[in-house]
């Protein structure tokens, strides 16, 4: 069984392994403090780090889709910085 | 003192889900994602792109339309959708022989496939032969859906709200039925008035299904794509090309896949996000109001 007709090229295949890799981690961290940390977040609401992980990876794919829209001879990599300290900021606070 | 049993067999329950998901939904979106950043001309052959396609795709006025049009679709359905499936709901007998036949005559919408419900309205709407396009212009009016873009607007909105409103209805109405007679009883001693009856204890008690209904309506109008196709096929113009109709005119009649992967990449995250925030903000919502003790 190949998976030619998928298409894979090596970023699209890093990105998985990158998002399966966290997802790897979560379940690893649930295990060692199960109950998943929920907490008041400064939205107001509660979130669990399930939450968090959620709001970190949809706001870093907007910080990407914004910043080729305002930024466009720029490089991509700016936007993956800022989604770094986004996310972080997300597991800190939110 | 009995100790809690820790049992992980329930995950071999989960696989046949998780595997039935991986084939329908997870390897298909990854594929997308690969297009994305590559061109093809056929015969399996990719070329590297790296963000191009997004980067065209989001400076693109045709998208910016579409996506619009999308977003005003969505929003026109929902606001007239739930307010009228509210009403209906409120409206309909509780008991006696009026239930089976409110709610037959409500579920039969909801039983007709997508193409037979655009085809009915195709014809429906017809100036010729159809009863609503030839009443109306009998009665003066101008209404030709497939020269005019409001009145194919017109068409396709009142053609959904037929077919949809009725899930508002049965959903609203499962809900009003889970309130127990003794909440009416208490608010009668209080002298309650109609309106408050309905904000203090209705509203709250559907909240649940409220919510359930907005995520369906919402998803539901936001991917349509068979109903408009049959009725107007985008036009009149591009008046009615909604983004799931755009996307296939890119994938399949233009064969770019490589824009339209990126395009359903971006439709997905829009998606994502909308239903993500709805959620939140209805769940929450709900939570208040019951630790406000309503």
């Amino acid at each position: 069984m190949t998976f030619n007709w998928m298409a894979w090229t090596t970023p699209t295949a890093t990105f998985f392994i990158v998002i399966f890799c966290m997802l790897v981690g979560m379940t690893i961290w649930e295990i060692k403090c199960p109950g998943g940390a929920p907490r008041q977040s400064i939205l107001h609401f509660e979130t669990t780090r399930g939450d968090r992980l959620f709001v970190s990876l949809l706001g870093s794919a907007y910080i990407h889709i914004i910043w080729l829209a305002l930024f466009a001879s720029l490089s991509l990599w700016w936007a993956f910085a800022i989604a770094c300290v986004y996310a972080l900021c997300v597991f800190r606070w939110v | 003192m009995i100790e809690k049993q820790i049992n992980q067999k329930a995950w071999f329950m989960v696989l046949p889900v998780f595997l039935l998901v991986a084939f329908s939904a997870i390897i298909p979106l990854m594929t997308v994602v690969n297009y994305s950043v590559q061109d093809t001309f056929g015969n399996n052959q990719f070329f590297w792109v790296g963000m191009d396609w997004f980067r065209e795709l989001i400076h693109s006025e045709r998208f910016h339309d579409a996506f619009l049009r999308q977003i005003m679709f969505s929003g026109i359905i929902l606001s007239i959708e739930i307010p009228l499936g509210i009403v209906i709901a409120l409206a309909m007998p509780k008991e006696g022989w009026g239930v089976p036949v409110c709610l037959i005559s409500m579920a039969l919408p909801l039983l007709i496939p997508w193409n037979v419900v655009g085809t009915i309205w195709q014809i429906f709407g017809r100036v010729d032969i159809g009863l609503l396009g030839h009443s109306l212009a009998a009665l003066g009016i101008d209404y030709n859906y497939t020269q005019e873009p409001i009145a194919a607007w017109l068409t396709i909105i009142a053609m959904d709200v037929w077919h949809w409103t009725s899930l508002v209805v049965l959903l609203s109405y499962a809900g009003l039925c889970s309130i127990p007679d003794a909440y009416y009883q208490a608010a009668k001693i209080d002298g309650a008035s109609r309106l408050s009856v309905f904000r203090y204890i209705q509203l709250p008690k559907m909240q649940r299904v409220l919510l359930i209904a907005v995520l369906l309506r919402f998803m539901d109008s936001f991917m349509i794509y068979t109903e408009p196709f049959v009725i107007t096929g985008g036009g009149p113009g591009n008046s009615t090309t909604f983004m799931s109709i755009d996307l296939v005119k890119m994938a399949i009649g233009q064969f770019d896949l490589g824009p339209a992967a990126a395009m359903s990449l971006i439709y997905f995250l829009v998606i994502l996000l909308l239903c993500w925030i709805f959620y939140t903000i209805m769940s929450n919502v709900g939570e208040e109001s019951s630790n406000g003790g309503v």
